[in-house]
């Protein structure tokens, strides 16, 4: 009996345990399987496309990107023809989207601050009005809204002859927008050279304002200084070399506005869209930076004898800010990709050319591609800049 | 007279201090007060109020004019030796307003798609156990939530699949031919459906430690993520056939719901991501201590808690997703939006978008309105720390 019991035990402690109870033998071999698995469906995949391709007669190669495009845009921000190689087409329809979304960006950003801050506000018309239009814009699909803008609004405008008409150089109507268009004679590089020389100086104004504010706590007006600074200089060198920027102001002509900066439906129609769509959301990321800024904040700047405006200016905002900059970089990277909706409202924009030259071409392999880098290195190159300006307004922890 | 006289009394004998507090003044309290402090607090409030006013008017009584009272609702009776034909845009010219007409006379195909009328009733029946079982699932009180579980995510699937596309007895109707709200629901509900457990996965997947499991789900979730849903649709469209051997083929509607199903799949795993890293670690340890293995720890006490908090990101993601399918229109397919927007493009309802995009948005928002207001409440149920208000 003893001996027993006693032979059991020694079992006990010698006996090695099976691989497969081994937690570090296990995940090694569930990784050597998941590779297995991996490398097989890769393997299937690419024969299949090399096999298909063979068939189809047509092995990959980018080779098709110097050949004539043959189709029109209706909207490039260069020059384009019918007979551009379709690299030059495909770098307009980037170049396309990459305006469409900056311009959508700034507007969404400033509408959104807006109206996320009316939602807050104290007056119960204002912040209803707020409401009513985030949940407008949040709750139908995006889609809907751009189709909606384009065919409904913009074919409600008025004709040409009875244009909408903004201090008469700014005219909107069926057929577009027209702006003035700069024109530049020689001498506008200096303009440009005391416009960047201004905004340099107004950083420099506000590093040195910081730095005696920290000093000798004297505040010094930098944000009146600097806009004065940006206005003036530019102005004052511009009248200096006798005007060298000469606004071309759209004339209404026979049948319609000659010169000026002309903007199709498409663009109008896809900027409102997109933006008043963006700006929904920022608001929605605004207020609720602000509100996850804990009220006893507020009320001991109010009780320190701030007024509400500048305690939401010098206590809360900054604080919001940090808050708000990671949704606010996943806002700016949907609407890189939310733009790809232009070609439902015929906005030629990098998709949408896409889809044309593969049409044409039938190089799907290759166009779906380009556009993976395209998108994949957007998305790469803002998140990369945003979370770097996000990593230096963070707080630094101990 | 004589009432002053003895509150005079009454205030004279009391101590100062002492006297009934008198009732606030009427212009702080009630309406007016509302009003006072609401709109007119101040200059600029007041301002603001002046503005917002303005800004209704300009909206409110056009709308008002153009949806109700100028518009159409039915069709009017014939003129005197015009032809019989079919309701139309013309027979709206009379009024200035809405032609609801057009909703009216396209309803069943704005419901149905393509779908063969005299079969119409099996999609009807599938909507009314869609409806019964969303509403028993999501009641408080319901008591046989379990079995409906059950059957809402293993049977009903299959009895679905049956009542929609046919064969067993019923005659098939092709793919093809679904279309409009319907469609609508069958992307959505399949893409949430499945996205939701995918989305788990990869979640686990990208916090584990397996050095191959984690990259490949990294490298899954960012690309996804990183490019915009019509260029992956466009992609299981145009590119799939290529890397499938010769003779394979997959039926649009399928490829649709794999590019869907995916990139909600993608997004769903940062929500749940989340979740999983909101949980403090004495959760995990704990479990461990237990000697619970990595699957029953995961679903007996990281994944309820997890989910739980993962609650708001997962509705909005659904609520994405429902809106997202409008964009399947790239394929060809014709959901709700785009077969409203192919009703406004015959030749005799044109002039009626704005109708189509009024009555499609309404619907939408209804939706998406009531999923949003739903996991608002969810949140608050569930809400168990502090929080100011």
């Amino acid at each position: 009996m003893t001996a027993e019991t006693q032979g059991s035990r020694s079992d006990i402690t010698t006996a090695v345990p099976p691989w497969w109870r081994d937690e570090r033998k296990r995940g090694l071999a569930a990784q050597i399987l998941v590779g297995l698995i991996l490398a097989g469906a890769i393997w299937f995949l690419i024969r299949n496309l090399l096999v298909n391709q063979e068939r189809l007669g047509v092995p990959m190669s980018f080779r098709f990107l110097d050949g004539p495009a043959g189709f029109q845009l209706s909207f490039a921000a260069i020059s384009v023809t019918l007979d551009s190689p379709i690299s030059r087409i495909l770098l307009v329809g980037a170049l396309n989207t990459l305006l469409a979304a900056a311009i959508t960006a700034v507007l969404a950003t400033v509408l959104g601050v807006v109206i996320g801050i009316a939602r807050l506000s104290n007056n119960w018309l204002i912040s209803r009005l707020a409401g009513v239009y985030i949940e407008a814009l949040r709750n139908t699909p995006l889609l809907l809204q751009l189709v909606f803008w384009y065919s409904s609004v913009v074919a409600a405008l008025p004709a040409v002859k009875g244009s909408l008409n903004l201090f008469n150089v700014i005219f909107l109507n069926k057929k577009g927008l027209y702006v003035p268009d700069p024109v530049l004679q020689p001498g506008a590089g200096a303009v440009f050279v005391a416009l960047v020389v201004a905004v340099a100086g107004s950083v420099v104004l506000r590093r040195w304002a910081r730095k005696r504010q920290e000093a000798t706590g004297q505040r010094f007006p930098v944000f009146a200084a600097s806009v004065l600074l940006i206005i003036a200089l530019p102005t004052i060198v511009s009248l200096i070399l006798g005007n060298p920027i000469e606004w071309d102001v759209p004339v209404l002509g026979g049948f319609n506005f000659a010169g000026g900066l002309a903007f199709q439906p498409e663009v109008v129609a896809l900027i409102v869209g997109l933006g008043l769509n963006s700006s929904a959301f920022i608001a929605e990321i605004i207020r609720g930076g602000i509100l996850a800024i804990s009220h006893g904040q507020t009320e001991a700047s109010l009780a320190l004898g701030l007024k509400p405006r500048w305690a939401l200016r010098l206590v809360v905002i900054p604080q919001a800010q940090r808050i708000v900059i990671p949704p606010m970089v996943s806002q700016y990277l949907n609407v890189v990709k939310n733009s790809t909706l232009a070609g439902f409202i015929g906005y030629p924009d990098l998709f949408a050319v896409i889809g044309t030259s593969q049409n044409q071409t039938g190089r799907a392999v290759e166009c779906i591609a380009i556009m993976m880098v395209f998108y994949l290195g957007v998305s790469l190159i803002i998140s990369t800049v945003l979370n770097w300006y996000n990593k230096r307004v963070a707080l630094v922890e101990r | 007279m004589a009432d002053t006289t003895a509150n005079n009394n009454l205030n004279a004998q009391m101590e100062p201090g002492l006297r009934p507090s008198l009732p606030p003044p009427t212009i702080e309290t009630g309406a007016i007060g509302w009003v006072r402090h609401n709109l007119f607090s101040g200059w600029l409030n007041t301002l603001l109020t002046v503005f917002a006013i303005y800004i209704l008017y300009l909206v409110i009584p056009p709308f008002v004019s153009w949806a109700f009272i100028n518009a159409t609702w039915t069709v009017p009776p014939l003129a005197a030796g015009a032809a019989d034909h079919p309701p139309q845009f013309g027979d709206c010219r009379a009024n200035a307003g809405a032609c609801w007409i057009f909703v009216e006379a396209r309803l069943p195909q704005f419901i149905y798609g393509f779908y063969p009328a005299p079969e119409r009733w099996r999609v009807d029946i599938v909507f009314v156990i869609l409806a019964l079982s969303v509403v028993g699932l999501l009641s408080e009180r319901f008591k046989f939530k379990r079995q409906l579980g059950i059957f809402f995510f293993t049977a009903f699937p299959v009895l679905a699949f049956w009542l929609l596309y046919g064969g067993l007895g019923l005659e098939v109707v092709e793919t093809r031919l679904w279309g409009g709200f319907m469609l609508t629901l069958i992307l959505s509900g399949i893409g949430i459906v499945f996205s939701l457990p995918l989305g788990v996965l990869l979640a686990l997947g990208r916090r584990s430690e397996l050095p191959v499991v984690h990259m490949l789900c990294v490298l899954l979730i960012e690309f996804v993520r990183g490019v915009p849903l019509l260029t992956i649709l466009f992609m299981a469209n145009v590119m799939l056939p290529f890397f499938l051997p010769p003779g394979v083929e997959f039926n649009v509607l399928l490829r649709v719901l794999l590019g869907v199903t995916i990139f909600a799949a993608a997004y769903m795993a940062e929500v749940v991501r989340g979740g999983l890293q909101a949980l403090p670690k004495g959760q995990y340890e704990g479990a461990m201590a237990m000697g619970l293995g990595y699957w029953q720890m995961m679903r007996l006490i990281i994944l309820p808690q997890a989910l739980r908090i993962a609650i708001p990101g997962i509705v909005n993601n659904f609520i994405s997703l429902a809106q997202d399918t409008t964009l399947v229109a790239i394929v060809g397919l014709y959901d709700f939006l785009n077969i409203v927007r192919a009703g406004s493009r015959d030749t005799n309802w044109l002039g009626t978008e704005i109708e189509g995009y009024a009555f499609c948005a309404l619907v939408y928002w209804v939706f998406c309105f009531a999923m949003s207001r739903y996991s608002m409440h969810l949140e608050r149920k569930l809400h168990t720390g502090h929080k100011k208000r």
